[in-house]
């Protein structure tokens, strides 16, 4: 299984090219991806010149391009595209269906991968886009349990690829529309799910109150390890008592079920977190390929993992769903 | 937290000393690394206050600017569009890259307050170079680098070490 890195900086791609990633996804500085935070991501000149550091390492770079496009706008989008392509990228990860066309006319010979923000969850799906625009990959959904996982991979005609460490979207990926609704933006059109030009912190005597847009999205208590201020891991008063509706603030680590989705023959195993920083590209990559090269879920860097987890907790998510 | 002996030394600092070295640093370094301000962009123009909970100075910079204001702690500081607060050794090794910011935050050792587009463009643009305290901030002149460089390591290593942030 190919081990897939997130890198928002060429910081970041060096230490997870050099730690041992066999591929590295990135995007452009614009909103033709869905990590479009200030200061982050790349310049044509960097994504080049950390396109031939990567090769010369023997390891892939995949442009992320899966926003949606906006009416009008295309030409972002296509230029986008365009430009990975001269530029050297082994593979697109796309979610728009009017993208994922526009590349499979323009340029048939470029590795097209669907992005998880196209929410493809089953194998009609999956498998008119592969039929219709040569999908070689799909990134499947973080709502799929690992019996799901390991049919759809038997099912359909191309390679799977999952997430199995770093942030946990719980919704319905490319559609959710919960940080659109606070805010107007949102990570399928804008590239941002709750976006930092919303997001206020506050003191409230010892407590921290999180705020997106006008809502209130949680407070944390005196030394009470926090999350990221979104909607889905708000915490709610419902039916007279308080708590987490969809998900507590939380992170994903899947590492203990490596071995379950090698036998199903999932083919890359992705991290989540273009958006962190190089302490945690460099941390994640090194834990996750130490047990790949070691075949065991050996947990000894868990605790270190757990550290870099939002909410300091993680979870199997609905990879280990036994309400079904 | 920074050891009682460097905050009992560093407090009866004058105020204007502290000025001049936080100033004299600052230049430096962005000198040394021009690309920070690629990354920024119109976010360098915002006023950040830098406030090391350990420590008796707040800082608060304008890198469009390139200036540095130092304020007593308890003193009203400048206006500031977002403030970063935290022990001042953590606050250093997430400047250079050693730890992630994310990850001090969710463990509530550094707290944001105000503008978060500014605090992200800086941590990311922070990331982006490799800043290096000590060989950024070793003295200029040749026959003193080495010897600057051997303290500020040792100093360096030291401080790390007491908070469980690898320094290799």
């Amino acid at each position: 299984m190919q081990l897939i890195c997130p890198a928002g900086t060429p910081a970041a791609l060096r230490d997870a090219v050099d730690l041992g990633a066999d591929a590295v996804y990135c995007g452009f500085r614009d909103e033709t991806n869905a990590r479009n935070f200030p200061g982050l991501n790349f310049s044509r000149e960097e994504l080049e010149r950390e396109i031939a550091y990567a090769h010369s390492r023997q390891v892939h770079v995949l442009v992320a391009i899966n926003t949606f496009m906006r009416a009008g706008s295309e030409a972002l989008w296509e230029r986008a595209v365009d430009d990975a392509v001269r530029l050297g990228a082994d593979a697109l990860i796309l979610a728009d269906l009017g993208l994922i066309a526009y590349t499979a006319e323009r340029h048939p010979q470029a590795r097209r991968h669907l992005s998880v923000q196209a929410g493809a969850a089953n194998a009609d799906h999956i498998g008119f886009l592969v039929e219709a625009f040569g999908i070689k990959r799909a990134v499947l959904p973080r709502v799929l349990s690992l019996t799901e996982v390991a049919a759809l991979t038997r099912e359909v005609p191309c390679e799977t690829e999952v997430f199995v460490f770093g942030g946990l979207c719980v919704m319905e990926e490319g559609r959710c529309s919960l940080s659109s609704y606070a805010t107007g933006l949102s990570p399928n059109m804008h590239g941002v799910c709750s976006p930092a030009s919303h997001v206020r912190y506050r003191k409230d005597g010892e407590a921290m109150v999180s705020m997106l847009g006008d809502f209130t999205i949680n407070r944390f208590g005196a030394g009470e390890a926090a999350g990221y201020p979104t909607i889905c891991k708000g915490r709610f008063t419902a039916e007279g008592r308080d708590g987490y509706v969809f998900e507590d603030p939380v992170s994903l680590d899947a590492l203990a079920h490596l071995d379950t989705l090698h036998k199903a023959g999932v083919s890359a195993l992705k991290i989540e977190g273009r958006q962190r920083g190089r302490a945690y590209v460099a941390q994640v990559v090194k834990e996750i390929r130490r047990r790949l090269q070691s075949g065991s879920g050996a947990a000894d860097g868990a605790e270190a993992l757990r550290r870099m987890s939002e909410g300091q907790r993680t979870t199997e998510g609905s990879y280990d769903r036994r309400w079904r | 937290m920074l050891p009682p002996i460097l905050r009992l030394l560093a407090t009866p600092l004058p105020l204007p000393l502290v000025q001049g070295m936080a100033q004299a640093s600052l230049t430096h370094i962005l000198r040394e690394h021009p690309g920070l301000f690629d990354r920024l962009g119109t976010f360098a123009a915002r006023p950040i206050a830098i406030s090391p909970t350990d420590a008796p100075f707040d800082f608060t910079l304008v890198l469009a600017r390139r200036s540095v204001r130092v304020t007593r702690r308890g003193a009203t500081p400048p206006a500031y569009a977002t403030r970063i607060c935290g022990p001042i050794v953590l606050l250093l090794a997430l400047a250079e890259g050693r730890l992630d910011g994310d990850a001090e935050f969710f463990g509530r050792h550094i707290s944001i307050e105000g503008d978060m587009e500014t605090a992200l463009a800086l941590r990311n643009a922070a990331e982006s170079i490799p800043l290096d305290f000590v060989r950024d901030l070793a003295p200029p002149w040749r026959w003193a680098q080495r010897p600057g460089q051997a303290v500020l390591g040792a100093v360096r290593r030291s401080l790390l070490e007491r908070e469980g942030v690898p320094c290799n």
